[in-house]
Order: C-alpha cells, then sequence, then structure tokens
C-alpha cells in the first residue's frame, strides 16, 4: 500500500550560532503522486535534505503540513510514519549481521519467524545479497552495504521510499549501476518515492519528476524532459546540463531576433515585440559548419571528449557560446582561430518567462 | 518557554517512554545531587536555627580549623605535584619507550584503582607504624611516628599517582611522536624537542591530571583518619568528627562547604583544560610508538622509575596479604588464617551487605550513565546543558559533603531514607555515574546519528533504540562504567560511612574500625577480601559484555 506526498507551506529555520536563524526550506508546496519517484535536485546546502528529513520526521517543520494520502503525519513520531529510509552513510547496524540488518524492521512488528524469513530470503534474493546474509557489514564493500540498506528499507513495504544521496559514496561506475537497480526496484514495488541528489544526470536518469531546489525555494518542477527543455529560471538551465544565455527581441507571436538574426521559437510568453527577453540555448542544439549559417564565429577553445567535442566559439557580435558536436571522430575537429558558421536547430531557442 | 524549546518539548512528548525516563532522571539528579548539597550550604549559614555568617567567622578565627584548611590544601597541591611526576615518567615509560614488561608495569602501576583507598594507609602502617617492620623491627627506632603530613602525602601518592597515569597515558599516546622527530630533524636537541615541543603540547593534559589528583586529594577520607593523626588536622575528617563526635551539623556543614570551594574551583578549571585538550588530541595516523628524545641512559633512569613505583606498589600489597595472614603483626610473624575467620563470621553481613549495594548499584549507575550520554548526546531538549552539568556535577563533589548533605536530607519528611540500602544505592549511583556518562558521550559523539535515526526510521521507539542499537554500539564505555561504578561501591568510604547503619554496613567502613581498634591483621583480611572480589567481578563484567555485544545473532525484542 502506497501513498501520495501532499505538502503544503512547508517551512524550516534552523537556530544559527549567531543567535540569529537560517532558512534551510522555505515555503515549499508540492504534490507526489503515488508509486512516483521523484528527484529533490539541487546544489548542497539548498535544503534537500532537511525536506527530506521532515517527511521523515527527524526534523520538526517550523510551520506548513506534511500528508500522506489524506493523513496529516506533521505529529506522527519517525517509527510510526511507515517510511523507510536509506542514509547517505548507509548507516547498517555494524553489530548485527546481514540478515539481521534486513529482519530488524520486521521483527520490529512482532511477525512470525517463518514470514521473517521468507521475506528478508526473497529481499535479499531480490539485491544479489543471498550469499551474504551471514556475513557482518564490516565484512562488506561500500556497494553491497548500500544493498543492505536498500533490503532493509525494501522489505518493509513502506509507504514511503526516502532516498538521501544514496550512491554518493559510490565510484562512478557502480554509481550508475546502482541507479539502475534501484530504478527498477522502486517500479517494481511500485512504492511512492522520494529520492535526494545533487547530481543532474543521476537525477534526469532515474526520475518521472524532478524538483529543482535553490537556497530553500522550488525553482521547477517537472519531468526529466520538460526541465532540461524548457527550464523556467536561468539557475534551472545553468543547474541541469550546460546551457548559452543569449539576449533576444521580440520581433512577432513566433519568432525572435538575435544579432539581426530570426530565429523561431516553440513557446511565446506573453510579450509584446521590441521587448527583450532572455534565451537559452543548449550546446547540442547548434551545428557548426566551414561554409554556411545564420551566424559567424571564430573557434577559440576545441575539447575532444570522446561522444562529442566541445567548441568555444566566439560569435560576432552576440558573445561567446559552447558548442557540442556529435560523434566528432568522423570528421576532422575544426581548429582553433578557424572561422566557423553557426546554425541553431529550428525551435530549440528556449525563452525565460 | 521560547518555541524552539516548545517545539523540542513536542517532539520528545512523541516518544512517551523515553519522556517520562527524562524527566524521572532530571527529578533524580535534582533530589539526589542538587537537594542534599543545598540542605548543606543552607545549614552552614544556620546557628542554632537562626541565619548567620557566625558558623564561617568562628572558623576563620579558631586555629584548628584554619589549619585543617591550610594543611587539606597543602597536602592537595603536593601530592599533585607528586603523582603527576610519577604518573608522567610511567605514561613516557608505557607510551614512548622500548623497555621489557610493559604489560605487567601497567597493570602493577593501575592497581591501587581498584583497592579501597586507603589499602596504603594500612600498608604503611604494617611498614612504617609504631611496630612498624621498617621502623621498629629492622631500623629499631623508638620514637619515629608517621603520623601527620609525611604519612598522609606518602599514602596519598600511592592512591592517587595512578589516576594521573591513567590520564597522562591517554594524553601521550595521542601526541605523535613524529613532532618530536621533526623538531630533531631541524636540529633540535633532544632537551629542546622534549621542552619545547611535547611539553607545551602535553600540558593542558598535565594540568587536567593534576587537578583530578588534586580534586581526589582534597576529598579523601581514609588515608587522613588513618594516618593524620591528632596534631595534624584536615578538612574530611575534621567535618566527620564534628557530626558523629560533637553532633554539631551545622559546623560540619561549615566545614563541607569550606572543602567544597577548592573542589568546584579546581574542577570548573579541569573542565576548561579539557576542552582545550580536544585540539591536540587529532593527529588522524597511528604513531610509531617509539621515542627519540631520550638518550639511553635517561630511559634506564625513567625506567628505573617506573619499576621503582611498581615495586613498591607490589610491595604495599604483598605487606597486606602477608599481614592478613599474620598472627600479630611485630610481635608474632606465626601465620593464621584467623584474621579470615573473622570477616566470613563477625565481618560477613558486612560482606553480604556491600556485595547487594555493589551488585544494585552497578546496572543501575551502568544503565544511567549511558541512558543519559544518549538523551544529552541524541536528544535536543530545554535544559540539555544544565542536565549534563548536573549529572557530572557530583564527580567535583567531596564524598564528606555528599555524606553530611544526605542525612540532612533524607533524615526527615519528605524523604526518610536514613538507615535503607536505598540511601546508599542512591549515594552510589549518583556519585559514580559521572564517569560512565563522560566515557558514554565520548563513545557516542563518534558514532554517525543515523545509526540509530534508521533504526527508528524502521519503527523502533526511542528506548528500543537505545537498548538494540545504541547500547551495543557504545559497549566499551558501558562497560568501563560498569566497572567503575562496581569498584567504586565495593571501596568507597568518604560518603558512606555517614549513611551505613545496623542493618546496612560495609566492608570499608568495617575495615576502618578494624584500624582505629587496632586490628590490622582484619582490615588487611578485608582489604584481600574486597580486592578478590573485585577482580572477580571485573572478569565477570568484562565477559558478559563481551558476550552480549558482540553476538550477531537474532535480536528479540
Ligand atoms: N541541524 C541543523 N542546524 C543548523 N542548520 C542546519 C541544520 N541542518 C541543516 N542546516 C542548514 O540548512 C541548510 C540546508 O541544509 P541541507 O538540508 O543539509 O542541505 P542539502 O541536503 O541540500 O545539502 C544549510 O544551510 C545547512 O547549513
Ligand atoms: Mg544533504
Amino acid at each position: 500500500m502506497t501513498d501520495s506526498i501532499r505538502i503544503v507551506g512547508l517551512n524550516k529555520a534552523f537556530a544559527s550560532p549567531d543567535g540569529g536563524t537560517v532558512a534551510a526550506v522555505r515555503d515549499i508546496n508540492l504534490e507526489i503522486g503515488a508509486g512516483r519517484l521523484v528527484t529533490l535536485l539541487g546544489p548542497s546546502g539548498c535544503g534537500k535534505t532537511t525536506l527530506l528529513r521532515m517527511i521523515a520526521g527527524f526534523e520538526e517543520p517550523t510551520s506548513g503540513d506534511i500528508f500522506f494520502g489524506d493523513k496529516r503525519m506533521n505529529d506522527e513520531p519517525p517509527n510510526r510514519r511507515d517510511t523507510a529510509m536509506v542514509f547517505q552513510s548507509y548507516a547498517v547496524f555494524p553489530h548485527l549481521d546481514v540478515f539481521e540488518n534486513v529482519a530488524f524492521g520486521l521483527r520490529l512488528r512482532k511477525l512470525g519467524r517463518e514470514e521473517i524469513a521468507r521475506r528478508v530470503d526473497k529481499v535479499l534474493e531480490q539485491t544479489g545479497l543471498a550469499s551474504y546474509a551471514r556475513r557482518s557489514p564490516s565484512q562488506l564493500s561500500g556497494g553491497q552495504q548500500q544493498r543492505v540498506a536498500l533490503a532493509r528499507c525494501i522489505v518493509m513495504e513502506p509507504r514511503v521510499l526516502l532516498f538521501d544521496e544514496p550512491l554518493s559514496n559510490l565510484d562512478a561506475k557502480l554509481r550508475e549501476q546502482m541507479r539502475v537497480e534501484i530504478r527498477e526496484l522502486q517500479q517494481r514495488v511500485g512504492i511512492t518515492s522520494i529520492y535526494v541528489t545533487h547530481d543532474q544526470v543521476e537525477a534526469m536518469s532515474i526520475s518521472d519528476e524532478i524538483v529543482v531546489m535553490n537556497a530553500g525555494v522550488v525553482e521547477q518542477v517537472g519531468t526529466p524532459h520538460a526541465i532540461y527543455a524548457r527550464p523556467s529560471s536561468r539557475f534551472v538551465a545553468d543547474f541541469i546540463g550546460k546551457a548559452n544565455f543569449l539576449t533576444a527581441t521580440v520581433a512577432d507571436g513566433e519568432t525572435v531576433e538575435i544579432s539581426g538574426v530570426h530565429l523561431p521559437v516553440a513557446e511565446m510568453p506573453a510579450r509584446s515585440p521590441g521587448e527583450t527577453v532572455a534565451a537559452v540555448l543548449r550546446p547540442e542544439a547548434i551545428h557548426l559548419s566551414p561554409d554556411a549559417g545564420p551566424f559567424r564565429g571564430t573557434v577559440r577553445r576545441v575539447m575532444f571528449l570522446g561522444n562529442i567535442a566541445e567548441y568555444l566559439v566566439e560569435v560576432d557580435g552576440v558573445g561567446s557560446w559552447i558548442v557540442d558536436s556529435a560523434n566528432p571522430a568522423e570528421a576532422p575537429l575544426h581548429r582553433v582561430g578557424e572561422p566557423v558558421f553557426l546554425t541553431p536547430s529550428r525551435h530549440a531557442l528556449h525563452l525565460l518567462p | 518557554m521560547s518555541g524552539t524549546a516548545r517545539a523540542q518539548l513536542r517532539q520528545l512528548a512523541r516518544d512517551p517512554v523515553l519522556f517520562v525516563l527524562l524527566m524521572a532522571i532530571a527529578v533524580s539528579i535534582a533530589v539526589f545531587v542538587i537537594y542534599p548539597l543545598i540542605k548543606v550550604l543552607l545549614a552552614s549559614f544556620q546557628v542554632d536555627g537562626a541565619w548567620s555568617f557566625a558558623g564561617y567567622a568562628e572558623l576563620a578565627e579558631r586555629k584548628l580549623y584554619r589549619n585543617a584548611l591550610i594543611n587539606s590544601l597543602g597536602v592537595g597541591a603536593l601530592v599533585g605535584v607528586i603523582g603527576v611526576a610519577i604518573g608522567f615518567v610511567n605514561a613516557f615509560v608505557l607510551t614512548r619507550l622500548d623497555v621489557p614488561g610493559k604489560t605487567l608495569l601497567h597493570y602493577l602501576t593501575i592497581l591501587p584503582i581498584i583497592s579501597p583507598p586507603f589499602v596504603s594507609a594500612v600498608s604503611i602502617l604494617f611498614l612504617f607504624g609504631f611496630n612498624g617492620l621498617v621502623t621498629r623491627q629492622l631500623l629499631g627506632l623508638q620514637d619515629f611516628s608517621i603520623y601527620g603530613f609525611h604519612g598522609v602525602v606518602l599514602s596519598q601518592v600511592f592512591t592517587f599517582a595512578p589516576i594521573a597515569y591513567l590520564s597522562l597515558r591517554g594524553v601521550l599516546a595521542s601526541l605523535s611522536p613524529t613532532l618530536e622527530d621533526a623538531a630533531l630533524n631541524i636540529g633540535a636537541t633532544r632537551w629542546q624537542a622534549f621542552w619545547k615541543v611535547s611539553f607545551p603540547l602535553a600540558l593542558p593534559g598535565i594540568a587536567s591530571a593534576f587537578l583530578v589528583v588534586f580534586i581526589e586529594s582534597m576529598a579523601d577520607f581514609g588515608n587522613p583518619l588513618v594516618l593524620a593523626g591528632a596534631a595534624f588536622p584536615m578538612l574530611a575528617p575534621q567535618a566527620y568528627l564534628e557530626i558523629t563526635g560533637s553532633f554539631n551539623l551545622s559546623r560540619g556543614a561549615t566545614l563541607a562547604i569550606v572543602l567544597l570551594i577548592p573542589s568546584m574551583t579546581a574542577f570548573a578549571i579541569q573542565r576548561y583544560y579539557l576542552s582545550k585538550r580536544q585540539y591536540i588530541t587529532v593527529t588522524g595516523k597511528p604513531t610509531a610508538s617509539t621515542s627519540k628524545v631520550v638518550s639511553p641512559a635517561a630511559k634506564w633512569l625513567l625506567y628505573g622509575v617506573a619499576l621503582l613505583f611498581a615495586l613498591l606498589v607490589t610491595a604495599f600489597y604483598a605487606v597486606i596479604l602477608v599481614g592478613a595472614f599474620t598472627k600479630v603483626w611485630g610481635f608474632n610473624y606465626a601465620p593464621t588464617i584467623a584474621h579470615f575467620l573473622y570477616v566470613f563470621d563477625v565481618g560477613f553481613e558486612s560482606v553480604k551487605d556491600t556485595l547487594v549495594v555493589a551488585l544494585v548499584t552497578t546496572p543501575v549507575s551502568g544503565l544511567l550513565g549511558m541512558l543519559v550520554a544518549f538523551l544529552v548526546v541524541r536528544r535536543n531538549f530545554p535544559g540539555r546543558t544544565a542536565l549534563e552539568f548536573g549529572s557530572i556535577l557530583s564527580f567535583a563533589v567531596p564524598g564528606t559533603v555528599v555524606g553530611i548533605g544526605y542525612i540532612m536530607a533524607f533524615n526527615a519528611p519528605p524523604l526518610v531514607l536514613t538507615g535503607t540500602l536505598a540511601i546508599l544505592v542512591a549515594c552510589f549511583v549518583f556519585r559514580y555515574v559521572p564517569v560512565g556518562i563522560q566515557s558514554g558521550i565520548a563513545v557516542l559523539r563518534q558514532i554517525d546519528p543515523a545509526i540509530e535515526e534508521a533504526a527508528q526510521n524502521l519503527g523502533a521507539t526511542g528506548l528500543t533504540t537505545f537498548r538494540k542499537i545504541t547500547l551495543p554500539l557504545i559497549a566499551p564505555a558501558f562497560f568501563s562504567g560498569l566497572v567503575y561504578a562496581f569498584v567504586r561501591a565495593m571501596t568507597a568510604i568518604s560518603a558512606a560511612i555517614f549513611l551505613v547503619s545496623a542493618n546496612w554496613n560495609l566492608m570499608t567502613v568495617q575495615i576502618l574500625n578494624q584500624v582505629g581498634s587496632g586490628r590490622l591483621g582484619v582490615a588487611a583480611a578485608f582489604s584481600v577480601v574486597v580486592i578478590v572480589i573485585v577482580l572477580v567481578a571485573i572478569v565477570i563484567i568484562s565477559s558478559l559484555v563481551n558476550r552480549w555485544s558482540r553476538h550477531t545473532s537474532m535480536v528479540r525484542f
């Protein structure tokens, strides 16, 4: 049984050492549908952990309400919220073996021996820990410990799963593998999940929806695609992937003009012709060519990254753009100092509100 | 109440069992630590039922009391200096030098910690008393008296140098010898490397050890009572004599306050040094253990000093053991078991009572210490600092003050406890819990709080989390808390002597009585029994704690 989560007007202020207060979370409103995996994404210190810990019951909100389904949870202690949290530091119980770590919560529910053994074994199987059941945590690698932490949560069949940067202590390869596993497991068990990370790739790869946070407030909520393609602020555009920021002038209902070049846009905010707007152009949405295109520029820097080549191009009358060109091994690279022409893809230009 | 305080209380109240426990602890500390002190303080300002400063004025006027204060301070300071010097040499030898027999040397050095604090006084009487082996039999001295300043200092040095040793051992172990190496490397002489690098770094630890020994010496009751003699008054025994000899409660209370002030001052300074010490204990890497700042000659000289101290300790205990089996020391050295027969016949009640008191005190004190550490480190509540302070305050309060406070506080309604088991247990629990609390706090601060949060998150209440997660994780601190509580309950005297009764008597009090009536053999036999019980108990406690914290099998709820 899983629940939707509703957060209404949530605030958290911590007392700061100098006697004042620090607003860690400010007036957050959020709805998370049952069974979905939602990521809280933002730079370090933006309040993600604080928000997650309020949902788990470890921090008391300064104001605002938290609902699971229709039930207001504010006054429930953490042990009665039926959430299960995977901690950044794993927090496996060092004095209990793997089996007992996973059985811990079930024993608290006073389930029968057989049922506990059956459920623990099943989850150990699912998480690839079956052959480690009697190992002590000190004999496990970081990745295995993280699986124990995950198994310990899944076995509870909780109403809500919470993850606080669960992969940040693992190396890059393992991190990629684990996020696929977490996503698959979450899909299979279908439990509403909130996943905290500061890594945008991780967020994009596992989420149904991303909540981008900055300095305690929610900047934007949306699917990974929507957030990437239509960021609602400069902060979001900059935080998710790379972006070129341009200043454009509204020409008519469908096009804007940049340095004499007219470009079509997918969505036009409510602006009248002649007004200037901030626009975002992603580096991979620009095509480079040696002979033709609406913009002219000079290559200032080249980086060959394998799957792409990243250029820094000084565009005449506009400024510097980052341009990514795919499959760079196929043709010779443009050289530094070389003149090039640039063509933005159709409708690639996104205007900030 | 501020908004934060209310929010904290609200959050705590959602865990009702823990909330009730916290309240109970706070109330107990108020009743058993603070209230008796207030009683003593108030009584010291009352003469014949009226408010007055006359008590203090009289103390200042009369030579006896002035001398008692001066003597106690003088002994405390000198014992502090000598104790720290011996402790430092032994700690240096055992942590830094490559010498044989270090483990044995370590255990011999700390032996006095687990025996009644005045066993060395009895030993000294055997060796240097009127019929002493050394003074009378070997040297044939007729007019030598061990009683007085030198006797007390000698005995206290043996009793308290091991405490300085233990705390300095920690200090030296945390200082990296590579710092000395670096100094030598840039051209410092050995002498400079030690005095300019190691010594200044160890200084806060040395000051802290000095203050601890000073506090212990000021508070010591047994050694002065046995060895000070009438011509050399000291505060703690004097306060006792005022109350039991002259039934002058108010004078006793005034002396108690005079005794309390230097102790509290030293405690406050010691806390300050302790807080400073934290900056230098962080060295990261484990350190190579041998030091190059001592020349070979100095090395063997220091080793000799450490060895000599350990040998003297051994000799003192051997004398006790032999004395316990000797008919009449000084006159008839024929072997006998009569003293032990006496202990298990006439004295058996006190053996039994002592064991009961210790067995009740130990688990209560051990668990209370860990619980307070858990609450202080892991929970936010208004008055948290006050609770921590209140619970470790009794470390600095001399037992004599506590004893006087208890008879004043619990002799009359609302809470009459005199003559009961409860008053002894309460006294021991709250007097000796600070050590458990301190080590519990230290260990808990090293443990990731997420581990306990994970347990709560999986459905454990605060108390279940404490039982199933916290306690096993802080098992080493729990163990030292239990051992300390047991040892102290077996060996304490200064507060207990006010609280024993016909129904509940203690072996330490028996030892003092036997010494008082000149039956040193029986006193020695009692001491041997105490030491044996303590050693057996340490082995049992350690195996219990080990078995219980290591088991990784199923946890039952
Ligand atoms: N217990 C606390 N006391 C005081 N300030 C805190 C506490 N926890 C977090 N903060 C502050 O709240 C802000 C948000 O912290 P956090 O939620 O941990 O950020 P994130 O998880 O996004 O990195 C930070 O400025 C942090 O310093
Ligand atoms: Mg965080």
